[in-house]
């Protein structure tokens, strides 16, 4: 690949995803597109690229959707899984026990392994037996992914890494080699292809967000236009968790950390003074 | 730091079991079978015991339901780490007093995984 490809792809990803190609990352995406160059018949990832300068929007589309990162496991960074469970959790039931309804948004759930864990905390809470009705949305920009995690087959590794075995055999049924979420689990989350870049009225009134490891993809002014579609959605007393290593200083105006999890955000900081008397 | 017994009647695992606890900071012994393991385990009780299913003399799910009847033998956090894969295999285990379940084949990733969970990492 020439630099000139380089430069066109980047720019190409960028305008779709919002994926900032760094250009030391050259062999790296000739190792991503190649399954995608094979998919669509071409000779090579050079070929591929000479293609996509027509603007083909299918192969475009192919090319955007390969080049996202798509790690995670389950109960990834355990620490957000766990403020979830014991403080964000006890705070709405306190907060919606009128209308007994819960939103929730996975922004980037990849295979589903997010969305699924928090499908299992829910569960164990046994909130729906109480007559809880929880909407658990998860998006994800690659439908692939989308497909995969509608699918919620996962290998023999994917449900070693972060699971616990009784996890595993409560939720779980094992399919030959591999282990399948239970439909109940399944059933709980709607997944949907969604770009971070469109735009978000069909997501209203949120009480939690997760978008981890997701912002730090994006350049400065992509992140600060998620960060405010995401607080539009958001309620007022609403969470954002972002990665543990990523952070809003800079980017919102709306968003305060909480001093004891800073992987937490709420909006505004009469809000952080409250959780931070619940945490 | 942490002590733990391998059991497995396999040479070439116990060797890469214990080369990825000691990366994670374990001193490691080792027992080839049952017998071998609670004559370990009387004289030292460790911290955590990687255990295999299936070995002669006294397979995993024997020696671990004798290690829990032993003074001390509640203590040690054990994982099993074996080619039994079923589900029923996996009850038995918890049922014995099993703490978590690896399914071979397993990786330096996964062992770090499973520890964090019964949170020796």
């Amino acid at each position: 690949m020439t630099e000139e490809d380089i430069a066109f792809l980047a720019q190409m990803v960028r305008r779709r995803s919002g994926l900032i190609l760094p250009a030391n990352k050259a062999r790296l995406v000739v190792g991503q597109l190649a399954p995608v160059a094979r998919r669509f018949g071409f000779r090579d990832v050079a070929s591929l690229i000479g293609d996509l300068r027509h603007g083909r929007e299918s192969l475009a589309r192919a090319v955007a959707e390969a080049l996202t990162t798509n790690e995670s496991s389950f109960f990834r960074d355990k620490t957000a899984f766990d403020h979830f469970r014991a403080e964000i959790l006890p705070q709405l039931l306190g907060a919606r026990a009128k209308t007994k309804r819960l939103r929730i948004w996975c922004a980037a759930c990849a295979a589903g392994q997010e969305p699924y864990s928090l499908a299992m905390l829910l569960d164990e809470a046994k909130l729906a037996a109480q007559g809880w009705m929880i909407d658990l949305i998860a998006t994800d920009f690659s439908s692939d992914m989308i497909a995969r995690a509608e699918e919620g087959l996962y290998t023999h590794f994917e449900v070693q890494r972060g699971l616990a075995i009784r996890r595993l055999v409560a939720h779980f049924t094992q399919e030959e080699g591999n282990w399948r979420i239970n439909e109940n689990l399944r059933r709980m989350v709607m997944f949907r292809q969604f770009n971070l870049l469109d735009s978000y009225g069909w997501l209203d009134d949120l009480d939690v967000v997760f978008c981890r490891n997701v912002l730090i993809y994006f350049d400065h002014k992509t992140k600060a236009d998620v960060l405010d579609k995401i607080a539009d959605a958001l309620a007022a007393d609403g969470t954002l968790l972002l990665g543990h290593t990523e952070s809003v200083r800079g980017l919102s105006e709306v968003f305060v950390p909480l001093d004891h999890a800073p992987m937490l955000f709420v909006k505004g900081k009469a809000q952080a003074l409250k959780m931070a008397v619940v945490g | 730091m942490k002590n733990c017994l391998v059991v497995d009647d396999s040479r070439v695992i116990r060797k890469v079991a214990c080369r990825i606890l000691q990366d994670l900071h374990f001193s490691t012994d080792e027992a080839e079978d049952g017998i071998a393991a609670l004559a370990q385990c009387r004289a030292h009780m460790p911290e955590l015991i990687l255990l295999d299913w299936n070995m002669p003399n006294m397979n995993g799910i024997e020696f671990l339901k004798t290690l829990r009847k032993e003074r001390g033998g509640d203590q040690p956090v054990v994982v099993f780490c074996t080619t039994e894969n079923d589900v029923a295999h996996i009850t038995e285990a918890l049922g014995a007093g099993a703490n978590e379940y690896i399914m071979k084949p397993f990786d330096r990733g996964i062992i770090e995984a499973k520890l964090a969970e019964v949170g020796l990492v």
